[in-house]
């Protein structure tokens, strides 16, 4: 009795604190000083809440692809006469959480943190995190307190989805802790809507409102919001249903029902995120066929996998979402169709009598890998109906990384002609380009397939020389028109990131991001 | 007992110096590359490169490990490569609460343990026997992790006594606990008693019941003791072979309980394991299996010498 007093005065103690406490994925707390680390959800829950960018996302709206908008930067254009140099406003009257000014030497101080291994404040842990992501840049200055200049290595219109990672500390605090990153971490400033009070590693953190924040908009609502790593699915749900937090992310499918049956509030959008067959395009590779590959994307019954996967899909029709702003109108209609994939087969040369025989490369688990194996074995079924052998490599995901930076020549990946992976694809770096460039084939980038196309490499250059961001878009439309139409992929489904919560947490608007706002949340 | 202390203390020595050598290796077979959990997916092969340098993997392996040994005698285990914190302040705090959650297990598990095997070996063969070797058998054999999930089902999910999760508000790293840390406490502790409840109380009933039938209880009860004190000179008897199986319990309770420990988010140095193995953190891997590894010869050694002085026979051989 004593312990039920004692759970129920600690769960009417949340209550009336508007706390809201979310179960992450994760198996620690992300990297707390500046430029997270744990992927997309260490940006989501410890980028975005405690750290604003120049250019940021909009995720005002659960019904339409998120854009970008102005962050800590009110607007940008490049130069017209030289396309290299842009030139960022800043904006006026932001402060950190320290109450130090945000100026454009602020960005310079927080590039010098990620790009300048010889400055004071390089923070490698950080570069790790932030460096790639802004590979067009080339140098950086501040012209007056409230302009900044960025010129880039070549002409390159992605520029703004470039920095829309890049995340911006303070540089009073970092000096206030001896400029000890280490002790930046346990009490971290940056410029965003939450503040972070207390952060015990690999247990919690706990944030509160930054009540001047500048956008008066998003000053949270809540008082508290704390993040706790649950690795675990199953713990994670039981932390749930048991009322210890308020917010899990990523359910196990099996665990969805029961908690829809005890009340409980399954959010789940569209977003950019995929989960593909990358395709070997080595010589004597049978996906070099675009035969064998459209084969292959219509025998894929996608209608059944949802079952499987308790309806939290959408089914492929490209290689991004249906309701992208990029997906434009391909005239290749991937659907399940295995009739027509045998014909397409016979004509490449196979039948009954030569069945086609394919070794992909999987993991049992991995981050955003949905279901992994039974996804693969329900494609595996699918390939042999219509005459298509998959013979199996299985790694460990970490192992899986390895091999998809190594590429499909690599010894390691021991003949396999796929790789199954999921992609972000947000941007047009990372959603398109990096997959396909001629000059990013792996080990030298992540275009594993070894994929080389002059056409795609003139609409990849179309979308860097493109400046105009709805001329930029049509480019992107085309471009993606051709990862379809030539079947480039084997298309399979894409993730609707779910989350469960309580029926306490009003106000969430779930955006087409991989980011969330967290500010219009409240506590019932 | 001097001699035989040193003796076994000097023995430590090589032991140690194996537990290093082997957990220095065996992280290092692993497939997958420790930087993994910290770059990017798509760093180039220079990045890679440059960061393999910085954190001295690009060395060869005996060059490696003089540098860890070497590190390791200066009190410095390094620092993790997923969180860049140093490897003995995340350890020590994790074993920390993982030995709470051992003593609170054995506290639970050796006291049942003893009585339920001590009344099976008194009462051999009956019905009672019958049922408590059931019991024990079962608890060896339901595997815990499994045991746990459904206590956490019956008393998080559908009663609502007891949290599902975690070492309690603030984590556990000052032992300044009270009720809500207790109850924190409560499930895993119970999940993890479950085993060394069914290993104590078989070792025991064997033991007492071979002892009860030697000639030398019943010659005590021909001198008229009584009862009692019968069975205290079964249970002297007893002790030495049964601390031995305790001690090495508590060494599995403290390093064995990852799957109890990732079922109930319990911060402590399985749930730490396992996060490393999952990272490839390698100082981190390196740094907790040592410690682990370490602390179960110190329980050897606490044993033997805990026997020693129980049964002057073990000195003398």
């Amino acid at each position: 009795m004593l312990m039920l007093s004692a759970g129920l005065v600690s769960a009417q103690g949340a209550l009336a604190q508007g706390t809201l406490r979310i179960g992450m994925t994760a198996a620690d707390i992300p990297l707390t000083t500046g430029q997270a680390d744990q992927g997309g959800e260490g940006m989501r829950f410890m980028g975005y809440t405690v750290y604003d960018s120049l250019v940021e996302w909009d995720l005002s709206s659960a019904d339409k692809p998120s854009t970008l908008i102005p962050g800590l930067a009110t607007e940008w254009a490049v130069d017209a006469e030289d396309k290299t140099k842009w030139i960022f406003r800043i904006r006026e009257g932001v402060t950190f959480h320290d109450g130090s000014e945000f100026t454009a030497e602020s960005v310079v101080w927080n590039l010098d943190k990620l790009l300048d291994d010889s400055s004071e404040q390089y923070d490698p842990r950080q570069a790790a995190q932030g460096k790639s992501r802004i590979p067009a840049v080339a140098s950086y200055r501040a012209i007056d307190p409230l302009t900044l200049e960025i010129t880039t290595n070549t002409p390159d219109a992605t520029l703004p989805y470039q920095l829309a990672w890049i995340l911006m500390s303070s540089k009073a605090n970092w000096e206030a802790h001896d400029k000890d990153w280490e002790k930046v971490a346990m009490e971290p400033s940056g410029t965003g809507p939450w503040k972070l009070e207390e952060f015990v590693p690999r247990e919690r953190a706990e944030m509160v409102p930054f009540a001047e924040y500048w956008d008066e908009t998003r000053v949270p609502k809540l008082d508290k919001l704390v993040l706790i790593p649950l690795p675990e699915p199953n713990a994670r749900a039981a932390a749930l249903l048991s009322g210890q937090v308020d917010w899990i992310e990523a359910p196990a499918p099996d665990t969805i029902p029961a908690m829809r049956a005890n009340g409980f509030v399954i959010s789940s959008n569209t977003y950019p995120h995929n989960w593909t067959w990358h395709l070997s395009r080595l010589e004597g590779s049978p996906w070099n066929d675009i035969r064998v590959r459209k084969a292959a994307n219509l025998a894929i019954d996608r209608e059944g996998m949802g079952a499987l996967l308790g309806g939290l899909m959408v089914p492929a029709k490209g290689f991004l979402p249906p309701g992208s702003q990029w997906f434009g109108n391909p005239s290749f209609d991937v659907r399940y169709d295995p009739e027509e994939a045998k014909k397409l087969l016979a004509e490449a040369g196979y039948g009954p009598d030569k069945r086609l025989k394919v070794k992909a490369l999987i993991s049992p688990s991995g981050s955003g890998q949905m279901l992994p194996l039974p996804m693969n074995e329900y494609i595996q079924q699918n390939l042999a109906e219509v005459g298509i052998d998959v013979e199996f490599m299985v790694v460990e995901w970490n192992q899986m990384i390895n091999l998809w930076r190594a590429g499909a020549a690599d010894p390691a990946v021991e003949g396999s002609q796929s790789i199954n992976f999921t992609y972000f694809i947000q941007d047009p770096f990372t959603g398109l380009i990096r997959h396909l460039a001629c000059d990013l084939i792996a080990p030298n980038g992540t275009n594993w397939g070894h994929y080389c196309d002059p056409g795609m490499e003139e609409l990849f250059n179309q979308i860097r020389t493109t400046f105009d961001p709805a001329e930029q878009d049509e480019v992107m439309r085309r471009t993606h028109e051709k990862f379809v139409d030539d079947a480039l992929f084997l298309m399979v489904t894409h993730d609707v990131a779910p989350r469960a919560m309580s029926p306490r947490v009003k106000g969430f608007v779930q955006a087409q991001n991989w980011y969330q706002n967290f500010s219009s949340i409240t506590m019932e | 007992m001097f001699s035989y202390l040193l003796r076994r203390l000097i023995l430590v020595l090589p032991v140690a110096f194996g537990v290093s050598v082997i957990c220095f290796l065996l992280v290092q077979i692993a497939p997958g590359d420790p930087l993994t959990a910290i770059m990017p997916v798509d760093a180039t092969a220079e990045e890679q490169a440059a960061m393999r340098a910085a954190y001295g993997l690009d060395k060869p392996l005996p060059l490696q490990y003089a540098i860890w040994v070497g590190n390791l005698a200066q009190g410095d285990m390094g620092r993790s490569i997923a969180t860049g914190r140093p490897v003995a302040a995340e350890v020590f705090g994790a074993v920390q609460n993982s030995l709470l959650l051992a003593l609170s297990a054995a506290v639970i598990a050796f006291p049942i343990g003893i009585f339920l095997g001590f009344l099976a070996g008194y009462f051999r063969d009956t019905a009672l026997d019958k049922a408590v070797t059931a019991v024990s058998i079962a608890g060896v054999s339901v595997p815990n992790y499994w045991l746990g999930i459904v206590l956490v089902i019956i008393f998080s999910v559908n009663l609502g006594w007891l949290p599902s999760m975690g070492a309690g508000p603030g984590g556990s790293r000052d032992w300044s606990w009270n009720w809500e840390h207790m109850r924190h406490l409560v499930l895993p502790a119970v999940t993890l008693a479950v085993v060394p409840i069914g290993i104590v109380a078989r070792t025991v009933r064997a033991l007492s019941g071979d002892i009860l039938g030697m000639d030398f209880v019943q010659a005590l009860y021909a001198k008229g003791m009584s009862r009692l004190d019968v069975l205290i000179h079964v249970g002297r008897n007893a002790a030495a072979t049964a601390l031995s199986v305790m001690g090495l319990q508590l060494g599995y309770l403290l390093g064995g309980s990852i799957l109890i420990e990732t079922v109930f988010n319990w911060p402590g140095s399985g749930f730490l394991l396992s996060n490393a193995i999952f990272q490839r953190d390698l100082p981190l891997l390196q740094g907790t299996i040592l410690v682990l590894a370490l602390f179960f010869v110190a329980m050897n050694l606490i044993v033997d010498v805990a026997q020693a002085a129980i049964d002057p026979r073990i000195k003398r051989s």
